[in-house]
């Protein structure tokens, strides 16, 4: 369960598959290995935590020993206390530009896609790609689409969007390949503020659609 | 070490190539997709702010695959360290890995020659500039800091030692990083080395690797012989640093840098050792032959804590 990636970092491997259930458990462990004050940082993702250290000050040996600890007390009922956000969504026209398309794609109406993206809470599984994009889900099977062919130069940021089970929103204007549903107003990443994220891996989200066309 | 207040120290007067402001790094973003960056060698970049007793987190110019030319706006000391370059002050030149005095009014120039890639241009007192999240390291992908460009005022702070004492200084050479172009990279055994053939493991450590031309502060991708995978499956995302050696699918090694991003979907092979990362960093594009050793995690930080005493 526990592997060395090189000499500064150990990754724990709790399972082999994007679940949502799967990926609550990394979140818990996750913030238990938060009072381990050797752990310099952490990367939680899908189904492992990537835990980094600094070998001038300690071994593999000893940290491995301080998460084996933490593992010995983590169980089906350790939670992460989940943070809960609504995310307010302008779907399709010039923000949405691939809802038409996905909406005839999956022969869907236009406000029966929207509305099977927007009643379900995801979970942040993990975060990547540019500073601040969450990667979310898990969606509703009928709304699995495989990437774009050929991946946009430029999404803007705010793009809201969705790539086979998953769904996302792009934090900066950045290269992209999953379709644009809509657009949110809101910031992700603010490198300047004291609190850049608006999101942090382990988040409940929830897309409101802004009807105030 | 209490510093005096920043004031402007040098202004860019031409520049070519890749120059970024870089501090040890940035720690605690990771989870939220932040890549570490700091120095490509960690080695040099320590060195040159040693020279001039700095503290050791203090931002340097990091230079890469150009040249750069400044003039000093006060008196000054300055290091530079790395491989592949020199260094010009009117009609002396000065070779890396030393200290020298500067005064108000001097035009230096840091000059690309062979050997190497990234060069450290550390001052007295340290470079200041922003703070972004808690480091002044330059992450250009992800729009934290600027690179620098000719016209550019940087700004320093007052070291509180004597500027002629830190000039003239040599880094001693029993502690030297041994960069070379034919180098042996010890490497641990990644998380997925056992997503290879046999045959795919023995071509990785058996076989010679040149650097590709297209390579940067995010990855260096490598050529040679192919890595044979025994699983083709893909890899769900997680973590990755500055060593890890991913295999894409065209079966060449790409080993994450700098400002890797902080997960990836490609298995990982094997691990580039902290020692060794500054020799690979130093590796000329068409030019260096890389090997790769295989070693333990016991057995490299045995050899990082010897090396300490």
């Amino acid at each position: 369960m526990l592997k060395p990636l090189g000499d500064s970092s150990i990754l724990i491997q709790l399972g082999d598959e994007i679940d949502p259930r799967l990926n609550q458990r990394v979140h818990a462990l996750d913030a238990l290995l938060q009072t381990i004050p050797a752990i310099t940082e952490t990367v939680p993702a899908y189904c492992t935590v990537l835990v980094h250290y600094d070998p001038l000050t300690t071994t593999y040996t000893e940290i491995a020993n301080l998460i084996n600890e933490k593992l010995s007390l983590f169980d089906e009922s350790t939670h992460r206390p989940s943070h809960r956000l609504e995310i307010p969504v302008l779907y399709g026209g010039a923000s949405g530009p691939d809802l038409e398309a996905v909406a005839t794609t999956l022969a869907l109406s236009p406000s029966e896609l929207i509305r099977l993206h927007s009643e379900r809470e995801y979970t942040v599984y993990m975060m990547g790609f540019t500073p601040g994009f969450p990667y979310m889900g898990i969606l509703d099977e009928k709304l699995n689409m495989p990437r774009l062919s050929s991946p946009r130069t430029r999404v803007p940021a705010g793009s809201v969007a969705i790539a086979g089970s998953q769904t996302g929103i792009y934090p900066v204007d950045s290269p992209g390949g999953w379709h644009i549903l809509g657009h949110t107003p809101l910031k992700l990443f603010d490198p300047m503020s004291e609190s850049p994220f608006l999101f942090a891996p382990g988040d409940i989200v929830k897309f409101i659609p802004d009807h105030g066309r | 070490m209490v510093y005096g207040p920043s004031s402007m120290v040098l202004e860019v007067t031409d520049l070519s190539g890749i120059a970024t402001l870089q501090d040890s790094g940035r720690r605690g973003w990771n989870k939220f997709g932040v890549p570490t960056s700091g120095p490509m060698d960690w080695f040099a970049y320590q060195a040159a702010n040693s020279l001039l007793d700095n503290s050791p987190n203090s931002a340097v110019i990091e230079l890469g695959l150009g040249e750069i030319t400044f003039r000093a706006l006060r008196n000054t000391t300055i290091a530079v360290t790395g491989a592949g370059y020199e260094v010009e002050n009117y009609v002396w030149t000065f070779p890396l890995w030393t200290t020298f005095y500067v005064r108000a009014g001097w035009t230096v120039r840091v000059k690309k020659t062979s050997g190497g890639n990234w060069a450290y241009i550390a001052i007295a007192g340290g470079f200041d500039s922003p703070v972004i999240m808690n480091s002044r390291s330059t992450y250009l992908r992800g729009g934290i800091g600027s690179a620098l460009k000719t016209g550019d005022v940087l700004n320093s702070f007052a070291s509180p030692k004597d500027l002629i004492k830190l000039a003239a200084r040599d880094f001693p050479v029993d502690k030297f990083m041994p960069y070379s172009q034919t180098p042996i990279i010890e490497v641990i055994p990644a998380p997925q080395a056992d997503w290879f053939t046999p045959e795919g493991i023995r071509t990785f450590y058996e076989s010679e690797y040149t650097l590709s031309p297209s390579f940067d502060r995010m990855g260096y991708r490598l050529q040679g012989s192919p890595i044979e995978k025994a699983i083709s499956k893909e890899l769900i995302s997680e973590g990755m640093t500055m060593g890890s050696i991913q295999i894409p699918a065209d079966e060449q090694p790409i080993v994450m840098m700098a400002d890797a991003p902080t997960a990836g979907g490609y298995p990982k092979i094997a691990n580039v050792t902290r020692a060794d990362l500054p020799l690979l960093a130093q590796c000329e594009a068409g030019v260096s032959k890389i090997r790769f050793r295989e070693t333990t995690v016991e057995e490299a930080q045995k050899r990082t804590m010897d090396s300490r005493r």
